[in-house]
Parts: C-alpha cells; structure tokens; sequence
C-alpha cells in the first residue's frame, strides 16, 4: 500500500525524473498529499517519519563508509601509494568488507567495565550524529527539519557528542580510555569556543539562525566573499576548530595512537568499535557540511551579484550537486591537515585555543558588527 | 608593543610554513604519476628488483663452475648470527703441496639478517647478494643452503 502510494505520487510528476534534484519540494509534496489522501494524518505523518529515518539510516552507512575509502585514498595518494586496491574496481569495496568482517566479529566483554554505560557510549554518539544531519539542508527541499534556531540547534547537539567519548572512556575501565577520553574532552570545550565564535560572525551577517534563510541570503554571493576578510578568517578558524572538535589529525592526542593505542575506544571491538569509527567520518561530514553551508552558501550555486546570465549558466549545476561538491572540497581540505601536519602536544593545542584562535575571533566578530552596522559588505 | 608585533609575526610565520606543507602534500595528491606503489603479485613476471636489494647471499660462480672462495672462514667468524658455517678440507695439488679448499660452504637463510657483513668483509669478493626475495618454503629444512656448486673449483689466480 506505501509503495503504492509512492509510486502514484512519482508518477504524477510532471517533469523528468532528474529534474528532482533541481528542487526536491515537488517530490516530498507528492509523497506528502498521497499519503494524506489515503491515511489519517497521524498515521501519515508517523510513515513520512518513518521514510526519513531509513533514508537517513542509508544515508549515513553510505557516507560513513564512501568517506573511510576516500580518506585511505586521500592519504595513499599524498603519500605516493595506490591505497587499498584488492577488492572491486580501484579498490572501492574495501570499506564494504571491512564493515562485514567488523560484523562478524566478537564483541568482547571487558571485566571490570561498567557494562550499561560502555554499551551506551557509541549509541550516544550516533544519535548525536543523526540529531545533527537531520537538521542540514541538502538542497533546495531537502530539508528534514528547519528550525528557526538550526544553526545554534547543530552546535548545542554536536557539542553532546563528548559525552559519549567520555562515557566511553570512564566505563572501559582502563587507563589509555580514560586519558584519551579526558584529552578528547578538554580539547571541545575549549574548542567549543572557537567554532560557536566563528559561526556567530555569520550569523551576525546573515541576520538569522534558520539555516534556509542563511542560504536564502547568500543568492547574491556566497558569504566567504561577501563578508570580506572577517568571514574569510572566521572560515579559516571555524576550519581549524571543527578539525578539534572532530578530533582528528593533528588534533588527534584524543586518540594518539602511538601513546594511547587507540584513545577512547580502545576497549571496543567489532561492530561497537565501527560506530565509533563510522561516527567520526560522520563528524567530519558534519563539520564540512556546516562550514559549506555557512561560508560557501550551502546548496546555493555560484552567483554573483547581478550577474543574470553568469548567474543562469551556474543554476544549471543542480544545487545537490553543489552541496556536495562544496561538502567534499572541505572534507579534502580536513584530510590534507591530517595527512601534513604533525600531532600537537596538548599544551600547543591549548596555547593555540587560548591564545590564538580565541582572541583572534572575538577581535574579528566585532569588526564583523561594525561592518554589518555601517553596511560596508556587499 | 615589540611583544605584539612579535605576536602577529608568529601568526604570519606560522600560517606561511603550514601553507608550504600543504602546499607540497597537495602537490603529490595531484600528481599520480608519481605514485611508486608495485602491484606485486600482478606484476610478477616484469617485476625487477634494484641492484642494492638484498635478496639472499649467493655465491657467484663462473661458466666454467668455479668460484672465489679460498675457504678462509672469515665470514664464520664475522657473521653476527652464525648463520655460515664453512666446512673446509685438505688436498694435495698436483705438485705435491698440501692445500685448503672448501668442502662446503653452509648458509642458513632462515638466521640471515641482511647486514652484508659477510659480503664486504670476504678478502677474495667470493660473495654477494642476489635479488631472489620469494623465500617462502614448507619445510624449515630447506633454508639451509649449501653456496658452492657441487664439483665447482677454486678459481685460477685467487689464493
Ligand atoms: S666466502 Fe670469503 S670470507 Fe667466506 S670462507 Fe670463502 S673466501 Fe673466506
Ligand atoms: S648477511 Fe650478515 S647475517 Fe647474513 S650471512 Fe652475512 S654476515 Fe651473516
């Protein structure tokens, strides 16, 4: 009967099937009034939530695993390698074993850990993540949830997710755990800071938290350009503190391999060990997809200005396809840090918070004020 | 005021070395020719080892089934791990002279460690690595190589 729905609500579109991602309003709307003509209204919203959720489910066994693969091929081809090679063509599939050998392994008990909270610590993770990407716009109505508060909505709950490090490292009972868990910890509060500052500096230009209206307005050019050199800096800092708050290289102390074998979740094994995993690419896309979203206008296309026929040529790249493309280009940015710089010790780490980053941008919000005050952006 | 000026050079510096770094890592991203990965077992037939690979210790001999060692036993006692044994004995040349010649020359691969001190400290260059590298076997036993060719012969001229 839903697939039916389904069907009938495809077919009753008007235009080619790839003009969807062009706008994706029409698809959700037909989706929307079939079920509605059929079923009661709570029993048709209670299936489109459903329909979302196991979008998203796939959506982030998708991501998660493309970004594994694409980070080992970053790395292999900065460093001169092919990178994992073996399996499918150029090696795609490797991730895909990897997740099923990870499946098939034994989820080993640890004595002495405290079992619920060690068993809860990767849930918590990913519920945040999936709390966060709910949130995003992914192109012209694709958008699960649009707050009035979105982008204040994505820090509070992604800041959440160190609670899950914590749990994780408090309950495995073991010592590399904890000191990672207490590393990863310090390192996002502080980090917190910054990220919250540089997003604020673009909330004072945009006018508004809704993350559509923060798309909305960057049709006349993206705000990296339009804010001059504050929301250039604030880019490079919102860049440098997601990478923290990710904790990846070459903020990675949280799990220093070479001093803490793995951090926070030394003690996990198999499939709680993915989530772990999986949830930091997932992170890693949060982060991207946020600063593409705030600085480089989000699933808009490249317009400039008044520009009509530049601007016509650039609409003709479907506005999905810019969100991820803008996505990946921030992600590629993020690897090359990891696979360049080396590890900070956690002193560097706080003198480069504390004394750099922080002043830096509050120095760079009020002259983002100023600027927005005297109207001197574009 | 020195201090603050002293605070932005930092910053300056600091962004202008990290740019570098980036800048070369980004640089081998984009250039894939470079890459120097051997697909190993796919490239097996044209694969070729460079000279200075240390494959194993050889033996060279010549085409007329001669080699250089004099049997003086210095590799034995150079060897860090005991890895050569040289089994010598006496004959008695043609004009009636009694002479040292290697009966055997024992290398067991499975002890070697690839230091060539064998290889550099052997006074007559009887020695040498060759670029073999597949020494995967089923028995132990057959890590045990014997050098010298059967009937091989000291060559001419080296004493
Ligand atoms: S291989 Fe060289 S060092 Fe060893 S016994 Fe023969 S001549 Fe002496
Ligand atoms: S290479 Fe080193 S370990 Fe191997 S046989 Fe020669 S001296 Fe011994």
């Amino acid at each position: 009967m839903l697939l039916n729905t389904i069907s009938n609500a495809l077919s009753t579109l008007s235009e080619p099937w790839w003009k969807i991602f062009y706008d994706f309003s029409s698809l959700t709307q037909a989706i929307d009034e079939g079920l509605r003509s059929s079923l009661s209204p709570f029993w048709a919203v209670t299936i489109e939530m459903l329909i979302i959720g196991v979008v998203f489910l796939l959506f982030y066994a998708l991501i998660g695993l493309f970004l594994v693969i694409a980070e080992r091929k970053v790395c292999a081809f900065i460093q001169n390698r092919l990178g994992p090679n073996r399996i499918g063509p150029y090696g795609l599939f490797q991730t895909i074993a990897d997740l099923v050998k990870l499946l098939f392994k034994e989820l080993i008990p640890i004595k002495n850990a405290d079992g619920f909270l060690f068993n809860l610590a990767p849930y918590i993770v990913i519920i945040v993540n999936f709390m966060v990407l709910a949130a995003l716009p992914y192109g012209k109505g694709l958008h699960a949830i649009d707050f009035n508060i979105g982008i204040f909505y994505v820090i509070a709950v992604s800041s959440m997710s160190v609670i899950g490090v914590l749990l994780a490292g408090w309950s495995s009972n073991s010592k590399y755990s904890l000191i990672g868990a207490m590393r990863s910890g310090a390192q996002i509060v502080s980090y917190e800071l910054s990220i919250g500052l540089a997003i604020i500096t673009v909330v004072v230009l945009a006018g508004s938290m809704q993350l559509s209206e923060i798309v909305e307005a960057q049709r006349t050019g993206w705000f990296i350009f339009k804010g001059h050199v504050p929301a250039f800096l604030a880019f490079i800092i919102y860049i440098i503190a997601g990478t923290a708050e990710t904790n990846r290289g070459p903020f990675d102390m949280a799990e220093a391999e070479s001093e803490l074998t793995a951090g926070y979740h030394t003690e996990y094994s198999g499939i709680k060990f993915a989530f772990f995993y999986l949830a930091e690419y997932i992170n890693m896309f949060i982060v991207a997809a946020v600063a593409a979203t705030l600085f480089l206008g989000g699933w808009m296309p490249f317009h400039v200005g008044n520009w009509e026929g530049f601007n016509r040529i650039m609409d003709f790249i479907p506005p999905f396809f810019w969100f991820f493309g803008k996505t990946f280009f921030v992600i590629y940015l993020i690897m090359l840090f990891k696979w360049t710089f080396p590890r900070l010790r956690i002193d560097q780490l706080l003198t480069l918070e504390w004394k750099y980053l922080l002043p830096i941008n509050l120095v760079n919000v009020l002259i983002m004020a100023f600027l927005v005050l005297m109207g001197w952006h574009f | 005021m020195n201090s603050i000026i002293q605070y932005f050079k930092e910053i300056i510096q600091g962004v202008g070395s990290l740019l570098k770094g980036m800048r070369v890592t980004n640089r081998y991203f984009f250039s894939p020719g470079k890459i120097v990965t051997q697909k190993y077992p796919n490239n097996r037939k044209d694969l070729v080892m460079f000279e200075r690979f240390k494959g194993e210790v050889v033996m060279p001999h010549n085409e007329s089934n001669e080699h250089k060692c004099t049997g003086c036993g210095i590799c034995e006692i150079n060897c860090p791990n005991g890895t050569i044994e040289v089994i010598s004995k006496t004959i008695i040349t043609e004009d009636g002279k009694k002479k040292r010649v290697i009966d055997k020359h024992i290398y067991r691969l499975g002890m070697c460690t690839f230091c060539a001190l064998c290889v550099k400290t052997c006074p007559s260059n009887a020695l040498a690595f060759s670029q073999e590298f597949e020494h995967a076997v089923f028995n132990r036993a057959l890590l045990i190589k014997t050098l010298n060719k059967p009937g091989s012969q000291l060559m001419k001229g080296v004493e």
